[in-house]
């Protein structure tokens, strides 16, 4: 009987807890809180996107639209048709799961950049039916989406709450749940990279004839990590839409699909916790340059060039590598 | 062991940013107004004049003494049109830079995420976008300076009854604007005596419309056209307009209404007309008009220092700003319930888009005869009688 | 009935000419490098604005136009030389995002200089328009069609009878083997993305009248063209021609026969539906995975 050598995933996950701990420490208002959970949300559909991207080499470009997904099917669920958020999100991420099993078939078996521009335009229809279809989704104008609530106990970020004694913030409550997702969600997406489908797409990544050839079903295997990356995309942007209280098409567009894609490849592709540093990068990034007014736009292009010339394996890797051979 | 010194680089990293972002101080004798805004991106026609509104009018209220004896600081970011990241800044504007109050919200989009947050965290907003829904019904805490979609819908369609025209086709972008201006006008037509009987839409960024016009055109009984979006759109369907030869009467909105449009638009714009506040007509007011003095003001202001023409968008800031003024200066202080109820008390307010009356009730101040019906005429605006 | 035909086929054609000249460049870029430029649009819109500016700065037209085109084939290999061609091997992926950190550079720098403005350009000709059977066309979609058929014959021969077009062709072959014949294939590609931006550049001035220019303008323009070239099937020049112009047309139809709502969708509802039965576009190669 053969044993596949797993990764000791521990020493990561612990790093990561202590991380996820120690940041509302450094937070001074609820501002700051408001950046962290969006960081955490959006590393929730990196995560995802990297097992597709960064695992199995399979570039989406639209992406954006099963988040969009999640976060519309939820606000309708809830406001239109009596759903608690709960069974709303599950549903989301089952519908939108379902939709990426049907359109993954047969796109997945185009190949390079013929899948990026499927994806691109499949993209890009899911955002121009939300944006058209005012009479459901609000249009361009947005749509409101109710607060969160957990078994009965409303979770609002406006709220104060009384737990054993300790008053916590709506925002505070917030964050432990979008940290506690994050972390779960690359609790699971280690679980899968170890798994027989994890070292499927890896070896189809390196070459998907060879994988073939040694008897891999590659098409069944692709489909599944696609419909996983977009069921994690959806519960994000169930949680995003929950968190937010607001929503509008801009979710679904392509530039925010390019964002997660800049995400994965400037994180490190194959990267899961480098995934989660891009993200937070991408996300800082914007309110470091506010100072520079005119000049955002200008030195945002130039630093993500800049970087993905000189560290093209994305930033973790590299820096992973620069501290192995010191240590060599 | 790797990772685990991947994840504290990581942790490293996050911390030092968020920790860069440390609130600013807040001299003590300053007051704050802070803005978003959709400076770039797709509704850079309207933030850009009002950020530059914004600038200019506090520099001058600096050099001439300030504000209750203090300075003013404008703290404003740009939300590159999109509703998700306004309402990021908006959340950094009351929790991290703490601001008296909020003159921004280009687009309804942008306004609409930030609201929740501005109405539990208690500061007064006047918002520059134009959807109903942002005032009525009416919140606690915001206020809007352009009249409302609806407003500009029903001016149009009154000058429409009165040339009888009562059949029209509707062509208009599908951005924000567009879609709630072509919403309104659908919904109001009917009790307007009006009818839509053609409706075709184009994507803002869009290089051809002839098609649409053509459907539009083909259509039986049709009378007029309304054209309802902003930016270059508005300025392609014109030039359409004048290449297919189409002679119905003409109608834009007040999205147009700024000398870029007739700049693109050129000869092919003559003819059409708009609602409008008085201020691109600004000089040919008699002097006897309320709003005379504060109108040439403003354009020889904002032309003066900018070296580019005035567009409505622009005075919706200056308005909002002058509110806020005044509103601080009734209350005497900062405080935030104060300046709100000097807001609504501000009645006979006469400002560059009208003279507001606000009050409990009404958050917005103007109604639809704000509105001018202007005409263009060899390349220029026209008041019609 | 039928001058409606014809209004619809004309504006389709227009555009369309458009869209195939942008899809070119891609083309010519992809199949130099096997990279796909995001930035291509870009090379558009310095096109059209840098006319603008030249000839707001006092030069006539006939200079600020070949002026514009020279800071664009600039661009084009300044882009080579200090973004692509440091990355070397890298992934797909990365250059991808390389391009596109390229353009929002571009757009950045052309916002602060070149400000936020729409600007028109004037048409060519004095006539701007003409009627035929019943419909309006624009002498300068004329003159789109017109330079853009004088720009691909001119590549064609480019590619077949001068030794430079040889050796692009031949790298774009076989970047090893071109290199061991002597070919200098860093300097051939930085040629290729030059030319590739002069193309741009070319198509931004003409269509300006049409369409307008700012700072912006590539964004959309640059999505659609890369549509087109990927329906024409990469690779392909004739494919980028078709595929444009089975874009323009296909818009131009929906917009005047079914629904304008959905116009927006039919580009990328064409490439969903071509690559289904074509995966590899209209006319891509049938690539040969190397094992």
């Amino acid at each position: 009987m053969v044993t596949v050598k797993t990764h000791n995933k521990a020493p990561g996950l612990i790093g990561l807890l202590l991380v996820l701990a120690v940041a509302p420490l450094l937070a001074a208002n609820a501002f700051h809180y408001d950046l962290m959970i969006k960081i955490c949300l959006t590393a929730m559909v990196a995560v995802g996107l990297n097992l597709l991207v960064g695992y199995a080499g399979q570039v989406s470009l639209g992406h954006a639209a099963f988040y969009a997904g999640g976060a519309y099917a939820s606000a309708l669920l809830t406001q239109n048709y009596e759903f608690t958020p709960l069974p709303a999100m599950l549903t989301a991420a089952a519908g939108v799961g379902a939709l990426a099993w049907l359109v993954g078939r047969p796109i997945l078996h185009l190949k390079g950049h013929y899948l990026s521009m499927a994806t691109l335009g499949l993209g890009v229809i899911a955002a121009i039916v939300i944006n058209n279809e005012d009479q459901i989704t609000g249009g361009p104008d947005g749509l409101a989406v109710a607060p969160l609530s957990l078994f009965g106990h409303e979770l609002s970020v406006f709220g104060s709450y009384e737990w054993f004694g300790i008053t916590i913030t709506g925002t505070q409550l917030w964050y432990l749940l979008a940290a506690g997702g994050l972390f779960l969600a690359v609790w699971l997406a280690l679980n899968l990279i170890d798994s027989p489908l994890g070292r499927a797409l890896r070896a189809l990544h390196g070459s998907e004839i060879a994988a073939q050839v040694a008897g891999v079903d590659t098409a069944r295997y692709k489909l599944r990590v696609f419909v996983i990356s977009a069921v994690y995309a959806s519960v994000a942007g169930s949680l995003y839409a929950h968190y937010s209280g607001f929503i509008t098409p801009d979710t679904a567009s392509f530039g925010h699909s390019i964002e997660l894609i800049t995400i994965v490849v400037l994180g490190g592709m194959a990267s899961t916790y480098g995934v989660i540093l891009g993200a937070a990068i991408l996300l800082l990034i914007p309110q470091l340059l506010t100072g520079f007014q005119e000049l955002e736009m200008v030195l945002f292009g130039a630093i993500l060039m800049a970087v993905m010339i000189f560290m093209p394996r994305g930033l973790v890797p590299t820096i992973a590598r620069r501290f192995q051979k010191e240590a060599a | 062991m790797k990772t685990t010194l991947k994840q504290l680089a990581a942790g490293a990293v996050a911390a030092l940013s968020i920790g860069l972002m440390a609130a600013p101080a807040q001299a003590a004798d300053t007051i704050r107004i802070g803005s978003f805004l959709s400076v770039t991106g797709p509704a850079s026609f309207l933030g850009d004049p009002e950020l530059k509104t914004l600038e200019l009018y506090i520099d001058k209220l600096n050099k001439d003494g300030g504000l209750l004896g203090k300075q003013v600081e404008l703290v404003h970011y740009d939300d590159v049109g999109d509703a998700a990241k306004a309402r990021t800044f908006a959340n950094r504007l009351l929790r991290q830079d703490r601001v008296d109050i909020i003159v921004g919200g280009s687009t309804t989009g942008a306004t609409m995420a930030a609201v929740p947050l501005i109405e539990q965290a208690g500061v007064p907003f006047i918002s520059l976008a134009g959807a109903e829904t942002i005032t009525t019904p009416v919140k606690k805490w915001v206020f809007k300076t352009p009249q409302s979609d609806r407003q500009a819908a029903r001016r149009i369609l009154m000058d429409m009854k009165e040339r009888g025209l009562t059949k029209i086709g509707l062509i208009s972008g599908t951005g924000g604007f567009g879609a709630s201006g072509r919403n309104v006008t659908k919904e109001i037509a009917g009790d307007m005596g009006v009818e839509i009987v053609a409706d075709e839409t184009y994507n803002p960024k869009d290089t051809d419309m002839t098609s649409q016009l053509t459907r539009i055109r083909g259509t039986e009984g049709v009378q007029a056209i309304l054209n309802f979006d902003f930016g270059q759109g508005p300025a392609i369907v014109t030039r359409n307009y004048d290449q297919l030869g189409i002679k119905l009467p003409f109608y834009q909105s007040h999205g147009v209404a700024s000398d870029s449009f007739l700049e693109l638009a050129g000869d092919a714009a003559n003819g059409l007309r708009l609602p409008a506040s008085a201020l691109l007509v600004a000089d040919k007011l008699p002097e006897s008009d309320p709003q005379y003095q504060v109108l040439n003001r403003y354009k020889n202001d904002y032309e003066g220092h900018y070296n580019e023409s005035v567009s409505t968008f622009g005075a919706y800031a200056y308005d909002g700003l002058q509110l806020a003024i005044r509103a601080i200066k009734q209350a005497g202080s900062t405080d935030k319930a104060k300046v709100r109820d000097a807001l609504e008390s501000i009645n006979g307010y006469v400002g560059v888009t009208g003279t507001y009356h606000l009050s409990a009730d009404d958050h917005m101040g103007l109604d639809a005869e704000s509105f001018r019906i202007l005409e263009v005429k060899n390349g220029d605006w026209a008041l019609t009688p | 009935m039928f001058s409606e035909f014809f209004q619809f086929s004309f504006s389709g054609i227009t555009l369309g000419a458009i869209y195939a000249l942008v899809a070119l460049g891609f083309t010519l870029i992809y199949n130099a490098s096997h990279v796909i430029n995001f930035a291509q649009g870009e090379f558009l819109m310095i096109g059209g604005m840098g006319t603008v500016v030249l000839m707001d700065a006092g030069a006539p037209i006939y200079l600020a136009i070949p002026g514009a085109i020279l800071m664009a084939g600039i661009a084009g290999v300044l882009l080579h030389k200090l973004a692509i061609a440091p990355a070397k091997n890298a992934d797909v992926v990365t250059l991808i995002i390389i391009t596109i950190g390229a353009s929002i550079f571009l757009r950045g720098l052309a916002q602060i200089f070149w400000g936020k403005d729409y600007h028109a350009l004037p048409a060519f000709s004095d006539t701007e328009s003409i009627s035929v059977g019943g419909a309006v066309l624009l002498t300068q979609s004329l003159w789109v069609l017109g330079i853009a058929a004088v720009l691909v014959t001119a590549l064609g021969l480019f590619f077949t009878r001068t030794a430079l077009g040889k050796a692009l062709l031949a790298t774009s072959m076989n970047k090893d083997a071109a290199s061991m014949v002597g070919i200098k294939t860093g300097a051939i590609l930085t040629l290729a993305f030059g030319i590739a931006a002069l193309l741009g550049a070319v198509a931004g001035v003409i269509i300006a009248p049409i369409t307008f220019t700012a700072y912006d303008i590539g964004i959309m323009l640059g999505l659609k063209g890369f549509i087109a070239a990927a329906i024409g099937g990469l690779g392909s020049s004739t494919g980028a021609i078709l595929g444009g112009l089975l874009l323009g047309l296909a818009e131009a139809y929906t917009a005047g026969y079914i629904s304008s709502d959905y116009k927006d969708a039919v580009p990328f509802v064409l490439i969903l539906v071509i690559l289904f039965f074509l995966p590899n576009g209209l006319l891509g190669s049938r690539a040969v995975e190397r094992v």
